[in-house]
């Protein structure tokens, strides 16, 4: 098997496992209970564990609170913010092209009576930081803006977002699910307020993330009990998980630099690679303000799930934002929302790498991409006549 | 999540391609939406003779219009127009729920490619489709 589908999860690493196993077995004492010696084990894990994700992101041990993923953090950050704020205004503001996780939050939101604005993105899927600023008014709450697409990779301004609602007060929350471990992230230098991580994005445990809260910004909590996570999140920690997580993302920013370089050498290849051996076929996402281990295309003519089939049948996987793959009836709000026409945007595949991706099985990717595109083609009516047309 | 006869028919489909000198052609769906299947087909003295087909569109799409062709074929115009959509979802093995749809367009394509006959050839009768135009987004051609 051929696995090009790093952005929906990865593999963990034997490290990040091995870091993990004690505190299942010998070390599996409730960290809160700080009066025997089993509980203080797992505190001073779950200690630690903070400290180094604080310190791969710039921030501080007591501004990261671990949640159960991704999903959770984004719900967390948004509707916590909005449910303390909801004196001082009822606006929100985020963008058409964020993940489910924020999207159907703020859809959530709407239906409580809050005003969300969906800012819409260029072409290659990139947010204009100065319509985050227009769209700021004196009701504003809370901006959300993805740190990196999920879908297309496309990186935004998130520094220059940041300032903009520093300078007018306002709460900036970015999910940087896809971005953490890939790009460089320093919450204090970008001025992010809420930074939403999830682990098993960066061979991380899956059921883990974390939320940056800056200090001094206020949300409610989400989860109501214990006195866990500083008495702002309740549940017995998963301490496990969290170690695991620690351990993924300080490997992951460790010699981030060369890791970036020898990954985007493999990205380049794959997308020049494509481009030139199957014709009728585009790019989705920025050339170069994209993540690292990101590849996207549309293939005209032909239906992503088909594509994903028949190369799942030959052992590469990938995924597609097609109808059909998203169980509903429209293709990607992403690809949509950099303006593709439903009929291309049907036709897409993302291909995401890791650090485990070598080049033997890119250019066996490359290579097999174009017969299967073909094939399909031929199957397809709307490629009739076409064919030596272009 | 597909059987393995629908990965059958969709990784070998059966009666694919386009006939030159077929009398009935009928096209379902569009593109907006994900999937086309165009159906052509060859009828001498009321019997379908060949039939292949065109389609774009998912796994399920393929399969359907694979299968379908298969049991139209050789058969009469009369007996084709018996086929629905459930007969082609078992013939299947079955299909996910939310694809469905693709054997009611399997179903829909096959009746637009007969009524193309009937009015080509002068027949004066119209084929009642399921009314279900959400599911198969027909344009009556
Ligand atoms: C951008 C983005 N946000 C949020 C999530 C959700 O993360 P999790 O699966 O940890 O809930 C994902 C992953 O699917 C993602 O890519």
């Amino acid at each position: 098997m051929i696995y090009l589908d790093n952005a929906a999860t990865t593999k963990m690493k034997d490290s990040v496992i091995e870091a993990m196993l004690p505190y299942f077995s010998e070390t599996f004492g409730n960290a809160s209970s700080t009066y025997t010696s089993a509980g203080q084990a797992a505190r001073k894990a779950l200690t630690e564990a903070r400290g180094k994700v604080a310190s791969a992101i710039g921030a501080e041990e007591k501004e990261i609170f671990f949640t159960s993923g991704g999903s959770e953090a984004d719900n967390w950050a948004i509707k916590g913010v909005a449910l303390k704020n909801k004196d001082k205004g009822n606006h929100i503001i985020t963008t058409t092209v964020e993940h489910h996780a924020v999207l159907h939050t703020c859809e959530f939101l709407e239906k409580q009576g809050f005003k969300v604005t969906y800012v819409p993105v260029d072409e290659f899927g990139m947010v204009n930081p100065k319509d985050i600023e227009n769209a700021i008014t004196d009701e504003t709450i809370l901006v959300s803006v993805m740190f990196a697409n999920n879908e297309i990779g496309t990186i935004n301004p998130i520094k220059e977002i940041g300032a903009i609602c520093r300078e007018k007060g306002v709460c900036f929350h970015t999910d940087a699910v896809q971005a953490a471990g890939a790009v460089p992230i320093d919450v204090k230098e970008m001025n992010i307020d809420l930074l939403s991580l999830s682990a098993h994005k960066f061979h991380g445990p899956k059921g883990v993330g974390a939320l940056y809260i800056r200090r001094g910004v206020k949300l409610e909590n989400l989860l109501h009990g214990g006195a866990q996570e500083l008495g702002r999140r309740a549940t017995t920690e998963n301490v496990a998980g969290i170690v695991g997580m620690a351990q993924a993302l300080a490997e992951a920013v460790d010699g981030m630099a060369e890791k970036t370089k020898k990954l985007v050498k493999l990205r380049d290849r794959i997308i020049d690679g494509i481009l030139e051996t199957v014709p009728y076929t585009r790019l989705n996402g920025h050339r170069t303000e994209r993540l690292p281990n990101n590849t996207s295309f549309c293939f005209r003519y032909i239906e992503g799930e088909s594509l994903l089939l028949s190369l799942d049948m030959m052992g590469y996987v990938v995924s597609s934002g097609s109808a059909c793959t998203s169980g509903s009836l429209d293709p990607s709000h992403v690809l949509l929302g950099i303006g593709l026409p439903h009929e291309i945007a049907h036709g897409s595949l993302r291909a995401s790498l890791s650090e485990f991706t070598t080049e033997e099985e890119i250019d066996s990717f490359i290579n097999a991409v174009g017969p299967i595109v073909q094939r399909l083609r031929d199957m397809s009516p709307l490629y009739e006549g076409v064919e030596g047309k272009e | 999540m597909y059987s393995e006869k629908v990965m059958d028919h969709f990784s070998n489909p059966r009666n694919v391609g386009e006939i030159a000198d077929a009398n009935a052609v009928g096209t379902v769906g569009n593109a907006k939406c994900g999937d086309i299947m165009k159906i052509y087909m060859k009828i001498e003295n009321d019997i379908i003779t060949d039939v292949k087909f065109k389609t774009f569109g998912c796994g399920a799409a393929v399969a359907t219009s694979s299968m379908a062709t298969e049991l139209v074929k050789g058969k009469t115009v009369d007996e084709a127009l018996q086929l629905t959509n459930k007969a082609v979802v078992e013939a299947l093995e079955g299909l996910p729920p939310a694809k469905l749809h693709c054997s009611v367009l399997a179903e829909e394509a096959i009746k637009a490619a007969i009524q193309d006959y009937y009015d080509k050839s002068g027949i004066e009768k119209k084929i009642e489709c399921s009314g279900d135009c959400a599911h198969c987004h027909a344009h009556h051609e």
